[in-house]
This record gives C-alpha cells, structure tokens and sequence, in this order.
C-alpha cells in the first residue's frame, strides 16, 4: 500500500524552489501519435491491417510482414509484470531527483513487452492495469498500476507525476457567478482541493448562490473579471503564486450567425471572455504556473480550458459563438507550446450546450453544470489533456474524428438547427 | 478687464473655485446592467500600448474602450427614441454653448438616505423654490442624493426585482420642461430615471420626457455636496462624437466665494 | 530455399598488429584523434605507410558529423574498400570478418581496422540521447538515461529464470580484476573482491555499481592482411578459423536471455573445425556480467541456464582453467565507445601472438572472442563472435 500523501507544509521562503525539469521528450513522429492518443488517456498501439500483429515500439513498417498499413487501436489495458528493476542512478536530471524509481517490463495481453512505470503496489508477475499518459515533458508514457483499486492508489508519486491530481492543491476558478463556477468549486473541494479562489467579477452586482458559496469552508473570494486586464493582473499579483490549478470558468454564449446577428457588439464580448480573457489570464498566469511546474507536492500542474465542442465543428445555431471557441481552443493550443516542458498541462475540457440559461431555449441533451464540474475533475485525475463531458461532446467528439469535412456538412446544411 | 479677463482671473486667483463633479474612468466603476438577452454596456477598458519598452520606448500610451453611456457620461435626446427626429439632438451637433450653464442643485440626501427609491416629485421642486426661488431657465437641475458616496454592489443596489435607487417622476420632469424650460438634468447616480423607473407611467419618464423635448441629461455625478443650491456654473462638453448618443465628460462646476 | 551454402575458411588471411590508444576517462580530444593515434600505431608497429593501407574499418559512436568517409581525408587514406561499422559491441569481430573477406577475395590488400570514441565530460550523456529511435521512444523517458535499466531487467528475468544470484555475477567480476591489475591499460587499478562487489550501491536494481563499465575515451586496433604480407613485414599474426553475426535474433522472447550466437553455433564451431573444448581463452563482450553468461551458454561452453554453475565450478583468470577477458574486460579496462567492441578480439591476438601486456596465458593456441551490441528499446541486436588460431609462426 502506497504511503497516504501529507498535506503540504507552508513553503519554506528562503528554499529554492524547485525548477520544473522533464523527462527526456524526443519522439519519433509515429510515437507522436502515441502521445497525441495519451493525452486523451487512451491506450492504443499500431495494429497492422495485413497481418493483425500489435506493434511496440512505433513504427512505420510491420516488422512481421512489412506493410505499411498500421492502424492505431484501443487495446485492453490488461497486462502482467515480467520484471522489474528500481534505479537508484540516472543520467537524466528530472529522474536524477526523484530517484529510487521503479520501472519494468511489462507483458501486455495484445502482445508487445513495453517499459512501464511501476505503481508502488505493483509486483513482479502481477497482472496489471496499463495506462498512457502524458509525463512531464508532455509526451506519452505507460505506467502500470495494481489490476484492482488499492488504498491510497492516486497518492503514489510515480502515478502523480502523470496526474493532475487537485488533491491538496490550490484552484483558482475564473468565474465562479455561474452555476457551472458554483459546481466547479464544489467538486474541487470535494477532490480535496486545499484551497479554491473564488474569481468574482463585477462585485457591484449581486449573483444567484453567492452566500452559499463564500460560506464555503477552503475558499478565498479574489475580485477577477477577465475582460479587464487591470483586474486580471491585480488578481495575479495577488495569489498567483499559489494557483496550482486554474479552471476557467468564464463563458459568455449567445446564440445566432453572423448574419442573424446585426452588429458586431455581442461578438465582440463573446470574444472578451472567450478569447481575449484567456489570453489575460495566460499572460498574467501562466508565468508564475510555468516557473512552479515541480515546486513539491502541490506543484503548479494544470491550466484548464472549458470550450464548446463547437469550438471543432462550428453549429450556426450558436454560430458566431463556437467562432469564438475555435479561437480560444486555436489559443490552448498554442497555449501547449508556452507550457511545454514545465510540467503544467494545457488541459481541454469539450462540452455541449450547458443546462443553463444562456441555452434555456436548447432541447436536451444538455450537460449540467455538475456533470461538466464532475468531469473536469475526473480528467485532472486521470491526468488527461483533453476531454470530451456529456452525451453531445462525445459524440461530436467522434464523427469530427471520423470525417471533419461531412460533420462540418451535417451541421451546416440540415435544418435541425432547433 | 473684460468679462472674460476678470472670470480668468477669479478662476487662477481661486475666487471662482472649479468643482470637479467627475468620477475616475476606473474598469471597475459599475454601468448600467441589462438582461442577458440585450446589448449590454461596456465597461471602460484600457489596453497599454506601450510604456517605455519594447513595444515603444520612449513612450507611454494605452488604447481606452467604453461605452457611450460609461462613467460619468452625457445623454443627448437622440439616446431615446423620443429624441430620434429632433434636430441637433447627437452630441456631434448641439449648440456647443449649451455646454456652459447656470445649475440649481436640490438637495435630497436626507430623504434618500431614507429611502434609496426616494421620487422626486413637482412638490418637492415647488418647496424648494419657495426657498431658494424659481429655477431659471436654461439651467441645468442637479438633484443631489450623495448617491455618489456609495460604492461596489450599493451603488447600483441591484435586487432581485431590479434596481432601487431615486429618480424623478413624470410630473416632476414636465414640470421642469413645461413650467420651467431647464436644459437638463443631472444626477449621481446611473441614469436620470429612478432604479425603478422601469414601472412608472410613462416608464422612464426622465429619458422619455427629457430627450423628447430635446432636453439632456448628466449621470454619475459626484461633489454636488459642494455646490451652493443657486449660482455655479456648470461645464460639460461631451466628446465631439459623429452622431453620439452620449459621451464619457469631464464635467467641471465654477464656484463663486470661500 | 535449398540448403546453405558451405562457408569458405579464410585461408591465407590473418589478423596482426594489436594496437590500443591507453584509454582516458575523461579527455577533450575528438574521435578523430583517439581513431588517428591509433592508424598511427599501427604504421609504426607495421612499417606500412599511408599508400600501403589501402582499407580501412572504423567504428565509432562520437565522429558525428563525420563517417569513415570523411576520415580518408583527414588522415590522407586513398581506400579502395571502406567500411563503417556501427555496431557497438559486435563491430570488432564483424570488422575482422568483413575485412578478412575482402582481403582473401583479393579486393584489397591491406585493411587497418579502427575504433575509436572519445569522453568529453558530456558526452556520455550526449551519446545515449541520440542512440536509436526505438530507445529514445520507448526506452529513455521511463529514466535510466541508459541501457542500465535495459540490463537490469534482462539480469533480473534471467536470475529469476535460472535462479542465479548476484554472487555468481560477482565471479565474473572479481575474475576480471584480478586479471586487469596485470594489464598496463586498465583504468581500474585496485583490487576488487567480493565483498566489495556484493556491498556496492544499487545502480537499477539487480544491477550495482561493479556490474557497470566506465565510460571512457580510447581506440583499438589492427591489422588484416594476407599471410604471406604479415611475415613479409616481421609480424607476428593470428589465424580466423571461424566467424558469425547476427541481428535481431529471438525477436519474440518478451525479455532477452538468449542472443544471435545460440542460433548459429553448430555452424559456427563446424567451421572453426575445433569444439569450445580446444578453447585456451574466451574473450566476451562485458558491458554487464549477465551478458557474459549469456555468451557462455549460447556459444555451447555449457547447456542453457547453466553459466552460473559453470563459472561457480571454473578460474576465470588468466592463470586458471578458463581464462576469460585477460586484459580484465571493459569491466575493469573501461568502456571506451565502440573500441570496447575491439577490447576482447585486440586481447586476443595479443594472446595468441605471445604480446600479452599484462599475464599471459599459458600456451595460448586457440581464441574465441564474442560480440554483442545496440541495446535498441530493450535489448541488444548484434551478436558476432570468432575463433582465432595462433599463427604459431615468429613472422
């Protein structure tokens, strides 16, 4: 049984702080598409379409009968420990100081031997459960854990470098005015955030919920609107040496296209929040994140985006708007490139029509503020970095990945628009 | 001397005080909030553009947006549907000396203090005249609350059933066009209407009314604490925006004495 | 396919002039220099010059950009046969035979065969980040920065196969350095014993500090001619009675316990026309002990899973009854790139010649030398492996 994580103790102020170091991050292409599948926690390896072999390393020839046809597939997670060895020397600086760390060979049931990480509760000639995920230098790595839930699992320190757990570490929610911020707090708190920063805009008016909140235990109101750069700095300046988490909550969300619309004023706010507030954030953020990528237990881990699906695949009933999240996703992206290699995760939560006002008038499926909240949770827990919450996002999730172009036309030319 | 040189003079000597009745262009300052499902205000925002860096290096400038109506601003009648077809009603076109303009300020801030959804009335403009005398034409009326005293969330003081803040009903607005043809009125807190004035008959009657005789209107003033009920004048030159409904001011008073 | 082929010996070819650059752990020359010194070397101990080396073999892990190509220039060689052999710790072996090859076909008189690597205080590291694309997408970023995570689960699964334990490793170990404290080259110079190998820190567990080589800088060396060419020149020489290669072998077992050598070792002892009872010396590749096993069994000196019981009841040093890596191996010598790969072949000539620098093993007549190299993802590739005969002549 892994050893229950401690609550952090108060940063020592004449310590160094850790820097944020990586682990070795060169990849071929194909073992990109590895990392790219990992970042959104799915196991997959090359199966070759000729011949039915699994492939491991990537490659780009089957090495049973030479095709080039190899096609990525989900495997069973399953797998069994042949071996395993724990260093306590390595080249590597990031491993250098973590050391002892275990690692071992690990039979998968579709065949290939792969390295893995070892969970602390992992033995020679366990059956194991095999995930892929992102590690600190973003590209993808196994890691074996127990085959069955054990005590303490997600305290392990080889698993929590894959993970962004909130478990004792410090949340900031951008918004927190809406019902979706109201339900992340609460689900931060109750996956043991140690503390949640509640970002309040515009303080002069009152919002639905606001007593029930601030009457929370773990949380800190700090005065935040993300279309106002002195706001957003100021807030920064204040707590962003603590956020470990951010989630940005703030959305705004009108319906109509273009030319449904008359003017460009309500874009213009839909870009405010949308694009231009999480650039703000990024750019009074994201430094002090990035420089506390490895500063102990409650290491600065994860940036959290919320972005509509349609941020993919534009829907002209909300045509502008998804406009609007094809900005701010087109900004995580390039988001990536600023986290890179500093151990935070750019972290890309899809949803659907929210079940709130601003979608009142939308038929369901609509995914409830606590439904995305439980969501975004469970994708910091699992450490992925991109996600797909409710019955809409998933499946339009999956067509854009069959085919962009005829779910760009599905949603474009059928009048379903309701 | 002439009248000018002797103004000047007093004005440089302090015998003429200027009262500055404006509040900070601040992102924080509140606008006025309007169901999701309109337009809504923008609030000011600033953008630095460069302050003696990279971005520029010897200088410092910034990019400002707002609203017509953000800050302490000025209503011209063509911002009311009433005031649409009049002629020289968008700030671009009134006669600019319009901008310069005695003031009589009436003073209700112990009966707002009160009771924030105070309405002003013909009677209460009537009992004061018979102290301080009939309101000139051509002024401006400035009708004194300490609104500007509150700040955050009591300066809007948004309820679940709207705003309550005071404001003038319609007959005290028509008494003030028909009986004593002021230019405008102005107040401390966000519109010229009460928070409530949503309900009266007509609704809004200070815009309604004010705009559709051509009148305008002052908003989010402060210091009228320091104005004497009769005697300042008042300086508001909105911006010369092409067919403005309004403008962020500068809005200065020229006191005489002490 | 019919049967094979029947190998042709090498008759009349032999290999000559065993050089070694004395190996530094750290230095700031390039690989051009430690592969230059060494072709000088070998002039002076042959007396050829420039125009006579009309081959050249190099292996090297730290020429980057350069090849054997750019080298002819460097060093002002007019080749007609080159060959660059990237093989790590089979290229000495596969040097010799590809050499051996070209010379008894008469496409070349004279081949100097060279490796060389350098050790800049960096350049361990820098070497293992480039070293192949399967290790650096499967291998690297799970920590070891090396192949000691590779070896240590293959040490691992082999001793829970056969029930092997760290002691018998330690034979090997403790062997070479008695071996090693006779040979002028060793970096290695105190005694090892097996306390002291039992007691060292854990690098990867199973695998401790005394398991592991020291990288270093150095070049070997040396010559293949035809006979008639080496007593002409006054050198004394070594014959090649048998050799092999093999890539990839066994690509199906989930962990590597075997290597290339037990899939060819009935040909490979049919052509040396001896069996591993003639063997005087056995030189093996020794970048970690359970490689040596490995060797051992695979090469036919005993059944499969019985090396720990081999080396338990054999001497492995130079004065016992199975001399094995007399210069004291990598182990002790140090790993000096991919002339470690050259280490035991360039030893072995030594020995059959009558040159040994450190002891001599009695009446050395017969040679096997193996090679292993590449660690790729999880396990190493090349296997290559020899037998020499002493050319029993004075030159």
């Amino acid at each position: 049984m892994v050893d229950a994580l401690k609550p952090p103790k108060r940063k020592d102020p004449l310590r160094y702080t850790r820097l944020p170091l990586a682990p070795p991050g060169a990849r071929s292409r194909a073992a990109l598409r590895f990392t790219a599948r990992a970042a959104e926690g799915r196991l997959m390896l090359q199966q070759c379409e000729a011949c039915g072999a699994f492939a491991y390393p990537p490659r780009d020839i089957c090495g049973g009968c030479w095709s080039d046809e190899l096609r990525w597939r989900d495997i069973p997670p399953e797998g069994k420990l042949l071996a395993e060895t724990t260093l306590h020397a390595s080249t590597n600086v990031y491993f250098r100081e973590r050391l002892p760390w275990r690692i071992g060979s690990v039979k998968l049931a579709a065949g290939p031997v792969v390295l893995a990480h070892l969970h602390g509760d992992v033995r020679e000639g366990d059956d194991v459960r095999i995930i892929a995920r992102t590690d600190k230098s973003g590209q993808g790595v196994l890691m074996a854990l127990p085959a069955k839930e054990t005590e303490n699992m997600s305290d392990d320190k080889a698993l929590r470098a894959l993970t962004c757990d909130p478990k004792f570490r410090r949340v900031l929610v951008t918004d927190v005015r809406t019902p979706l911020g109201q339900a992340v707090v609460r689900a931060a708190l109750t996956a043991g955030a140690s503390k949640v920063f509640l970002g309040v805009a515009r303080e002069w008016t009152p919002f639905a919920g606001r007593e029930a909140l601030y009457a929370l235990e773990n949380t800190e109101v700090t005065p935040l609107d993300v279309t106002d750069g002195t706001s957003v700095s100021e807030a920064a300046s204040s707590i962003g040496g603590k956020v470990d988490i951010l989630i940005n909550t703030a959305q705004y969300a009108r319906p109509g296209t273009a030319m449904a619309r008359r003017d460009v004023v309500t874009a213009r706010d839909e870009m405010e929040v949308n694009f231009f507030g999480a650039m703000r954030l990024l750019q009074a953020f994201g430094p002090a994140m990035r420089g506390r990528g490895a500063d102990g237990e409650n290491s600065a881990v994860a940036w959290v985006n919320l972005l509509s699906v349609y941020a993919l695949s534009n829907w002209p009933a909300y045509g502008v708007n998804a406009a609007t999240q094809a900005a701010a996703h087109s900004l995580s992206q390039s988001a990536r490139a600023d986290f890179a290699g500093s151990g935070v995760k750019v972290v890309n939560v899809f949803h659907g029509p929210l079940d709130d006002e601003e979608h009142q008038p939308l038929p369901p499926p609509k995914v409830t503020p606590m439904a995305l909240a439980s969501g975004i949770m469970t994708a910091l827990k699992e450490g992925v970095e991109q996600s797909f919450v409710g019955d809409i996002a998933r499946d339009i999730a999956e067509r854009w990945r069959e085919d962009p172009g005829l779910l760009e036309r599905e949603l474009t030319l059928t009048k379903n628009l309701e | 001397m002439s009248l000018l040189e002797t103004l000047s003079g007093a004005v440089m000597s302090g015998a003429v005080r200027t009262i500055d009745l404006t509040h900070t262009l601040d992102p924080d300052f509140p606008v006025l909030v309007l169901p999701p499902e309109f337009g809504q205000c923008q609030p000011f925002r600033i953008e630095e553009v460069s302050r003696y860096d990279e971005r520029g290096p010897a200088w410092y400038w910034r990019n400002f947006s707002c609203n017509e109506h953000t800050g302490t601003h000025f209503d011209a009648p063509i911002h009311w549907v009433t005031g649409k077809d009049l002629p020289h009603s968008s700030v671009d076109t009134i006669d600019p000396a319009a901008f310069i303009r005695p003031a009589c300020v009436l003073d209700f801030s112990k009966e707002v203090a009160k009771n924030a959804d105070f309405v002003l009335t013909a009677d209460h403009i009537k009992a004061w005249e018979k102290t301080h005398g009939a309101i000139p034409a051509g002024s401006w009326v400035l009708f004194r609350t300490d609104w500007s005293k509150r700040s955050g969330e009591e300066y809007l003081n948004l309820k679940e059933d709207g705003a309550h803040s005071p404001g003038p009903d319609a007959g005290a607005i028509r008494y003030l066009i028909n009986e004593r043809d002021v230019i405008g009125f102005g107040v401390e807190t966000i519109g010229t209407d009460a928070g409530q004035g949503g309900h009266f008959d007509p609704p809004y009657p200070a815009h309604t009314l004010l705009h559709g005789a051509g009148r305008y209107g002052l908003q989010c003033l402060k210091n009228l604490d320091q104005l004497p009920p009769k005697g300042a004048v008042i300086i508001s030159p909105p911006l010369k925006i092409k067919h403005g409904s309004g403008s962020p001011l500068r809005v200065l008073a020229l006191v005489e004495g002490k | 396919m019919g049967n094979r082929a029947h190998r042709k010996g090498y008759d009349g070819v032999v290999v000559t002039a065993p050089v070694t650059i004395p190996y530094e752990r750290y230095s700031p020359k390039p690989a051009h220099w430690w592969i230059g010194r060494a072709l000088k070397t070998l002039s002076t101990r042959s007396k050829l010059e420039a125009k006579d080396i009309d081959g050249l073999s190099v292996s090297s892990f730290t020429l980057f950009p350069d090849t054997a190509v750019a080298l002819t220039q460097h060093f002002g060689l007019s080749p007609r046969w080159l060959d660059h052999i990237p093989m790590g710790g089979a290229s000495g072996v596969v040097a010799l035979r590809r050499a051996a090859r070209a010379v008894a076909a008469g496409d070349v008189e004279v081949v100097a065969c060279v490796a060389g690597d350098a050790n800049h205080v960096n350049s361990f590291r820098n070497t293992l980040t480039a070293f192949s694309r399967f290790s650096q997408d499967a291998s690297y970023p799970y920590g070891s920065g090396g192949p000691n995570a590779s070896f240590a689960l293959m040490t691992r699964n082999y001793m829970n196969a056969y029930g092997v334990t760290r002691e018998d490793f330690g034979r090997i170990c403790v062997a070479q350095r008695v071996n090693a404290l006779s040979f002028p080259h060793a970096l290695m110079k105190k005694p090892l014993s097996m306390t002291d190998y039992l007691g060292a820190r854990a690098v990867a567990d199973p695998v401790h500090l005394f398991d592991c080589v020291m990288p270093c800088a150095g070049a070997e060396g040396f010559l293949v001619m035809r006979e008639e060419n080496a007593r002409a020149l006054g050198l004394p020489f070594a014959r090649i009675l048998s050799t092999t290669e093999r890539h990839n072998a066994f690509p199906d077992d989930p962990i590597q316990y075997r290597g290339g050598w037990a899939l060819d070792k009935d040909e490979f002892w049919a052509m040396a026309g001896v069996s591993p009872d003639a063997v005087d010396l056995f030189e093996t590749y020794d970048d970690y002990p359970v490689i040596v096993m490995m060797q051992i069994e695979d090469l036919g000196f005993c059944g499969k899973g019985e090396a720990a019981e081999f080396v338990r009841s054999r001497a492995l040093t130079v004065d016992g009854d199975f001399p094995h890596n007399t210069s004291g191996g990598q182990l002790s010598v140090g790993q000096a790139g991919a002339a470690g790969g050259y280490l035991g072949l360039v030893e072995a000539v030594r020995q059959l010649t009558g040159e040994a620098l450190g002891a001599q093993v009695e009446n050395a007549k017969i040679a096997a030398v193996s090679g292993f190299g590449m660690i790729n993802f999880d396990r190493g590739l090349c296997t290559a492996a020899a037998v020499l005969v002493s050319g029993g002549g004075d030159g």
